[in-house]
């Protein structure tokens, strides 16, 4: 249809004019755009005012500079250093990055619980597909702030440090949060951990090479052997070659609170739980219509191909299923994102928390909500970004 | 339906081109983006003339026809209907559009509501006509479709050609002093284009002003007064059928027609 | 969507099997070989289902013990001050009910009047009919909109008084369960008609008109329900004139009603999308002004596409509201978590929590079920 010859595409079409008359398409929709925009445009002008006068007469004080201020508020954990004689942006620092700590454990987790569960839901076997069917709907239809009260009820209810549960050697879980050994953290673990990532890229490119070979000259190649030297042996010759250095942090009961290891507070792993379970509900959900939204024809078809379960698993059935699983599955992310922001409940310190004590110090209460918004909006963007970029880019592969 | 017209001739139209055309096309220029789909169309049709469309797919039959009644808008050039010239003017569509009526390929009635409300909303609220009246109305019509026994079902409880007859008999129950057909039997199953072409035929008889895009070309020999032939956005041929169809003048009606019958 | 579904519609002569139908052999049926098809297929199915049976059983015991075996229902009361020793000697081992059989009018009605609760009472139930007439096909008419002006009416009439014989109450002292009905309720019912408007705006070939809307979905939907509440409580009477001043549980229905708008909002459009062209055109053919044709032909059939994801966002307004709690609104919630302020009730909040989440799942399983029957039944229309 489309060859060079095609006499439809050598001339362009012409440019029209407007006519000035209420019978006129086009003047009619610039008039009822004007009177919208202007109606919208004056609600908003008259809130502006009145706010400006009411900030006037109140002697509320407007603007940023109250972020160099002192800030005197004390934060209970915090990635960073941090101390009260630091200023409100360190704080409000402080607090972004709690949102993000809880957002991205919470999203990984999440995604990981919900896909069992998903799966379970699809198992022939009925009596687990009833408990996951079961766990769905029930932590579908309470809402997130009555389970987040009722978790970390549950944490404060458990016994004092010195009759902590201790389930396995070096775990203690008392009203004080969850204690986990863990290691003196040193440079070696840090390259180690540095060679785990580039062993994971290396065996990526490796089996894209080795896929493209495949391509040229037929014969299958083995990847997994290499993939597992690279990712497992890498990191572990390097720490090795840094002299393997192991020295366990074990938490141990000093006085009435624990010493060393790694700390959960109560707050964080209530939050962490409460979103967790509930996000996973809807996300075992998303799982399980994605993977019935491939017809079984496609695996009768792929079948009577010849090919291998896992490779019709891999190649059929998972890019179609991830077409329609992603979009779902971003809004799920956003939906965790923003829902952490129910930590102010339960007094994990996060954005909302901190912007919140910031506001009621200072009186500044647009400067505090429009920090809160600002926080969630670029978070909302970047996670929606990042899926349109993914989902367009598995959107190719497909083709 | 205008029933002053003599139903006699199926001949050429010549006899009746002294009143005004009942659509004029001069010029028509129409482009989606950067390609244009419409190259200087010239058609005249005159009272109660036959036309029938036929051409390759994606040759702008269709969107030519919906330019008559401005479901497409043209870009350069005149199109005239029934003395109304068509622009930007509101008041010139809504004029157009109780004129004009259509017929679409894939039926298009309105799923919830039943047949007889289908046939009369459009009467009611464009023609202002009072509910009594506009059901009287569409019971006629629907007893010359040959469905007044389904008025009170919805349309998906009807097969494809009994849709496609509601069709009709909605778009006439506005009156319309033209009727236009998008491919009326294209997404039917075989038997059951036959239903719709008689209706077609029996419309024809009445003396209406009908386009017709299709590619039944029994039905063009029978009722047609003149074939247009497009290709690639242009009337390539036009003339009376059998001349048309016996006779073709240019290389592409004649490839056309030759993938026509292989494929009946 | 019908025009190929309608072809199917055509009578077929029914293949007439000359043998009849045949049964399967014996074994495919009965429990004993459900049993084995779907819990003992093979080994892995067989290990799994006993390892669930057995934590199944476990902990459905231990739950009957702590919540009925082991359970205190009530406590004796002195000098209005609740006697809890008896709870706090059970040491966890048994559910303290008492403080629910104590608190549950606290926990349902707030601080309104209490020789006045059946006003509350009576609105609830009049709030649960709405639903239930709502959710019955044979009322989705033009009068159903009557019903809920109606019903909305009374119950604001009942929950203020004043007028009547009534004693007047004011808002302050409203709380409870009704408070979560309310805030849900009027929330929908306000934010439906917004959110209809926007998603049209949003269909819009109007450039700045579509792009206020786009903005404000966008915007909504990018922030927390917190952060829009957090702003109804402190940000809003900086917004309005000196000296006008509206009270709180306003404030916060006008959030949730800009809240749920902007979901609602997508969820409409989603029906508007999923219209075929072809409706428009008919619509444009016949001569239908804009209204027209939106009234008649495009929102009777995209909402009712949309009805399952409506009752599903329906749901979540419905949970959401509990939000209102840390602004300090005493919904169910917040008087759930009041109740057990009162030092001799302290540390009973599982009980607590577990009632409050009780009344939630009752009302959104309810919902959730229907919303489920409705889809599958619509579906089936599709089909056909």
């Amino acid at each position: 249809m489309s060859d060079t010859a095609d006499p439809r595409l050598l001339r362009a079409p012409p440019k029209k004019g407007i006519r000035l008359s209420w019978t006129d398409e086009r003047l009619r929709g610039i008039v009822w755009q004007l009177l919208v925009v202007g109606l919208v445009g004056g609600i908003i002008w008259w809130l502006v005012s009145n706010t400006a006068h009411n900030l006037e007469v109140r002697r509320i004080a407007t603007g940023w500079g109250f972020l160099n201020r002192e800030a005197g508020l004390p934060i209970g954990e915090s990635l960073i250093d941090y101390n009260p004689t630091n200023t409100y942006s360190r704080a409000l620092l402080v607090g972004v990055l709690n949102t993000l700590k809880v957002a991205v454990v919470g999203i990984i987790l999440a995604t990981i619980l919900g896909t069992l569960i998903g799966i379970a839901r699809l198992s022939k076997n009925w009596l687990l597909s009833r408990l996951a069917a079961t766990y769905i709907e029930v932590i579908r239809d309470l809402p997130l702030l009555l389970q987040l009260l009722f978790w970390y009820v549950i944490l404060q209810g458990l016994p004092a440090p010195r009759q902590s549960l201790n389930p396995m050697t070096g775990v203690f879980l008392s009203n004080r949060g969850l204690k986990l050994p863990w290691v003196q953290w040193q440079d070696a673990h840090s390259f180690a951990l540095l060679g785990l990532v580039a062993g994971i890229v290396a065996t990526f490119l490796y089996a894209r090479s080795a896929r493209a070979k495949r391509m040229t000259d037929g014969q299958p190649r083995k990847v997994w052997p290499v993939g597992l030297g690279l990712i497992l042996g890498l990191p572990l010759l390097i720490w090795a070659a840094l002299g393997a250095p192991w020295q366990g942090d074990i938490p141990a009961l000093r006085g009435f609170n624990f010493q060393g290891g790694l700390t959960v507070t109560p707050e964080y792993f209530a939050l962490l739980l409460g979103l967790v379970t509930y996000t996973a509900g809807f996300i075992a959900e998303i799982v399980r219509a994605g993977i019935q939204s491939v017809p079984q024809g496609q695996w009768e078809a792929a079948e009577a191909l010849g090919l291998q379960r896992g490779r019709i698993m891999r190649q059929i059935v998972l890019p179609q299923a991830l077409r329609v699983i992603i979009p779902p599955m971003t809004s799920q992310y956003l939906n965790l994102t923003k829902n952490s922001s129910l930590a102010v409940a339960i007094g994990y310190q996060d954005i909302v928390s901190i912007s919140n004590t910031t506001l009621n110090q200072t009186g500044q209460a647009i400067e505090g909500i429009a920090i809160i918004m600002a926080v969630y909006l670029c978070i909302s963007l970047s996670i929606s970004l990042f899926m349109n970029w993914y989902n367009a880019r598995i959107a190719l592969v497909e083709r | 339906m205008s029933a002053t017209m003599d139903t006699a001739a199926h001949l050429s139209s010549a006899a009746r081109t002294d009143g005004p055309p009942a659509i004029l096309m001069d010029k028509v220029n129409k482009w989606y983006g950067a390609l244009h789909v419409l190259r200087d169309i010239n058609l005249s049709v005159a009272q109660g003339e036959r036309v029938v469309v036929c051409g390759p797919s994606g040759s702008g039959k269709s969107t030519m026809i919906r330019c008559i009644n401005r479901l497409e808008q043209h870009q350069e050039g005149r199109i005239v209907v029934d003395n109304i010239e068509l622009t930007d003017d509101l008041r010139s569509l809504d004029a157009i559009r109780r004129e004009v009526g259509m017929v679409f390929q894939s039926f298009n009635l309105f799923p919830h509501l039943t047949i007889l409300e289908n046939c009369t909303l459009a009467p009611i609220w464009v023609r202002r006509m009072p509910k009594k009246e506009a059901e009287a109305l569409a019971m006629e019509y629907l007893t010359r479709v040959k469905i007044p026994e389904q008025a009170n079902k919805y349309p998906g409880q009807l097969s494809g050609g009994q849709q496609q007859r509601v069709a009709i008999a909605r778009a006439l129950c506005m009156k319309p002093k033209i009727m236009l057909f998008d491919e009326p039997t294209s997404a039917l199953d075989p038997e059951m284009i036959k239903e719709v072409l008689d209706t077609m035929v029996m419309l024809a008889d009445t003396g209406m002003t009908m386009i017709c895009v299709t590619h039944e070309m029994g039905f063009a020999r029978q009722v047609a007064d003149r074939v247009v032939f497009m290709d690639r956005g242009e009337i390539v041929e036009s003339g009376v059928p059998e001349q048309l169809f016996n006779d073709p003048k240019t290389e592409r009606l004649k490839t056309f027609l030759s993938q026509i019958l292989r494929g009946h | 969507m019908s025009d190929t579904a309608a072809e199917a519609t055509v009578p077929r002569p029914a293949q007439e099997s000359a043998i009849g139908p045949r049964r399967p052999p014996l074994l495919a049926v009965g429990p004993v070989a459900w049993a084995r098809a779907n819990l003992f297929s093979s080994w892995l199915s067989t290990a799994v289902t006993l390892a669930l049976i057995y934590l199944i059983v476990r902990w459905a015991m231990g739950f009957v013990d702590w919540a009925f075996v082991n359970a205190i229902w009530s406590v004796p009361v002195v000098n209005g001050q609740a006697q809890t020793q008896a709870c706090r000697a059970l040491n966890g081992a048994g559910a303290c009910w008492a403080v629910v059989t104590e608190k549950h009018r606290f926990m349902l009605f707030g601080t309104y009047p209490y020789e006045e609760h059946w006003r509350p009472a009576l609105c609830v139930l009049l709030f649960i009919g709405l639903y239930i007439v709502s959710a019955m096909r044979r009322f989705w008419r033009k009068e159903l909109a009557y019903i809920w002006i109606g019903t909305l009416t009374l119950i604001g009439v009942l929950m203020w008084g004043g007028v009547f014989g009534l004693s007047y109450v004011p808002q302050e002292r409203w709380g409870g369960l009704v408070i979560t009905l309310i805030l849900a309720t009027f929330g929908i019912a306000l934010a439906f008609p917004l959110s209809i408007l926007v998603a049209l705006g949003r269909r819009s070939r109007l450039p700045a008109i579509k792009a206020l809307c786009v903005l404000y979905v966008e915007l909504i939907r990018g922030v927390p329900l917190i952060s829009l509440l957090f702003m109804a409580s402190v940000m809003f009477p900086l917004f309005l004139p000196e000296g006008i001043n509206i009270d709180k549980l306003l404030r916060a229905q006008v959030a949730i009603i800009l809240f749920a708008a902007a979901y609602l909002a997508e969820v409409v459009r989603g029906g508007l999308q999923a219209l075929p062209r072809g409706q428009y055109e008919a619509a444009d053919a016949l001569g239908l002004s804009y209204w027209q044709k939106t009234g008649f032909i495009i929102l009777p059939q995209a909402l009712r596409l949309v009805i399952p994801p409506l009752v599903n966002t329906f749901i979540g307004m419905f949970k959401d509201t509990s939000l209102v709690l840390i602004i300090g609104i005493f919904d169910l919630l917040t008087a759930g978590k009041t109740a057990i302020i009162e030092p001799a009730w302290q540390g009973f909040g599982i009980e607590i929590y577990v009632t409050i989440g009780l009344i939630y799942f009752i009302f959104c399983f309810a919902m959730s079920r229907y919303s489920q029957g409705l889809e599958a039944e619509l579906n089936r229309h599709r089909v056909r």
